[in-house]
């Protein structure tokens, strides 16, 4: 029902530039004005989302860790300074092992009951599932910057040719990542179909990133191999959108699929920082990995501590002294008053 | 907000990493090439936008006609027939490869491999 759901949003998304500009012909409304603006929504969404992440204050040092800390004591016992970083340095390291090739996620489990029995065993397939589709995604998305810059920098020229080295399966020469990331998004969909505990988990929001990213994937392919456009006017809108002087082509017509494949495009832009996709960026706030474990070396004040107000021993005393008398506690003659304003655990007159 | 340090230098990083266009086109940015059509004829085997779109997939069929299938007439779709040839058929117009079809070919970075095993004109007229 979530994947149905999903599906019908992204089977509208695909209709509505089919009809746009298929029927009504509305080229620089789906060629220029949306791309822009999911564009400007991509950006600023996710400018905020990591200001509002960065303005959440971490009251504990919480990394996770699965490896010796360091032993200052104790030397014969050897740190292991990627699961239990202590310098910045090694979390440095951590977090690159982990947002370039998913360490973590190389850890992965399933629990499979066989009879009674629950067995825990290693499964390695949806690191390799997210690592195809997301290193593909990747190297698309630079591939891409040979539409937008006029002359194309020699590096992603080189970077199209590697790719397309495969030259005998016709022209124009297939994409090596094009296979790819249809491998990896494949698995990753037919994953929350198949296995039974992974497709009760998922909502129509797992769903529809990854209808979003087949649909982009399947138009880029139907439009380089099967339904071809004219690359000469799309490259004359593209280089336009990244000049800013952004014009559709004259006297050339480019086909209905590159405005849908546009289009999906500026939908996942758009959708990016209101959805799970926003990882993308919180790999990097995500506090159990990007903290050295260093606890005991050194402090870790919660930043929302806020001051305590407090009496000293003259103003408690100067206002309970009647009540003092009453009950015969001795009155402290030499208390002094004290300036102060107010007193935390850290030290006096300390804003935190 | 906690971390300044890291997290500005992290959105600045963001921002340009998809703004590149923009920067790599700063300053170098080329006017787009026109391709040189013939003078002499006006009109190629099939109709413009189509050979705009679909020169390669022809050019493949072609190659798989004459090389592996010993066909060497080709129908378009107005009826005429055409030798299929490359170098006898598509250059007698097309004659400078420099100046037509490396044109778009560097514009849009393409790789085509025509040029493993066919002699452009110009190359050929220099070595007659």
């Amino acid at each position: 029902m979530n994947a149905l759901i999903s599906f019908i949003i992204f089977g509208i998304l695909v209709a509505i530039p089919w009809f746009g500009v298929g029927v009504l012909g509305l080229q620089s409304l789906f060629g220029i004005v949306i791309p822009y603006i999911c564009f400007l929504v991509f950006m600023i969404g996710l400018i905020y989302r990591i200001v509002y992440w960065a303005k959440s204050p971490v009251s504990y040092k919480i990394p996770t860790t699965c490896g010796q800390h360091k032993n200052l004591a104790s030397p014969w016992f050897k740190h292991n300074r990627l699961e239990n970083p202590f310098t910045t340095f090694d979390v440095i390291l951590r977090m690159f092992l982990e947002v370039v090739f998913f360490r973590s996620l190389f850890r992965n489990l399933r629990a499979d009951l066989y009879g009674k029995r629950l067995i825990y065993g290693s499964a390695k397939w949806l690191w390799l599932g997210a690592i195809l589709f997301h290193w593909s995604f990747f190297i698309i998305l630079l591939r891409h910057v040979r539409l937008f810059t006029n002359p194309v920098p020699g590096i992603i020229e080189k970077l199209d040719y590697l790719d397309s080295f495969i030259q005998s399966l016709g022209v124009p020469p297939i994409y090596i990542t094009d296979i790819l990331i249809l491998a990896g998004l494949t698995f990753l969909l037919l994953r929350r179909f198949i296995d039974s505990k992974v497709s009760y988990l998922s909502y129509g929001s797992d769903f529809f990133p990854l209808f979003l990213l087949i649909g982009i994937g399947v138009t880029g392919v139907l439009m380089r191999y099967y339904f071809k456009v004219d690359l000469y006017a799309v490259k004359q809108l593209t280089l336009g959108l990244a000049t800013l002087h952004p014009t559709i082509p004259e006297g050339a017509k480019i086909g209905t699929i590159f405005y849908i494949h546009l289009f999906l495009v500026s939908s996942l832009a758009a959708y990016f920082p209101f959805s799970k996709l926003v990882h993308m960026v919180g790999v990097f706030f995500s506090v159990t990995r990007n903290m050295p474990n260093n606890n005991r070396y050194k402090r870790h004040i919660n930043p929302w501590e806020y001051p305590i107000k407090h009496l000293s021993y003259y103003e408690f005393q100067e206002r309970f002294k009647d009540k003092m008398i009453e009950a015969g506690i001795p009155i402290d003659e030499e208390a002094k008053p004290e300036e102060h304003k107010w007193y935390t655990m850290y030290g006096p007159n300390k804003n935190i | 907000m906690y971390n300044a340090n890291k997290v500005i230098p992290g959105i600045i990083i963001f921002i340009l990493f998809f703004t590149i266009p923009i920067w790599l086109n700063f300053g170098r940015l080329e006017a787009i090439p026109k391709p040189e059509l013939p003078k002499k004829e006006k009109k190629c085997i099939e109709s413009k936008e189509y050979m705009r779109a679909y020169h390669m997939k022809l050019l493949d069929d072609w190659r798989k006609k004459a090389i592996r299938e010993n066909k060497y007439i080709y129908t378009a779709s107005d009826g005429k027939k055409y030798f299929i040839s490359l170098q006898r058929t598509c250059f007698k117009c097309h004659n400078d490869t420099e100046k037509f079809c490396d044109k778009c070919h560097n514009f849009v970075i393409t790789h085509p491999d025509c040029w493993d095993c066919h002699i452009a004109p110009e190359v050929a007229k220099k070595w007659q």
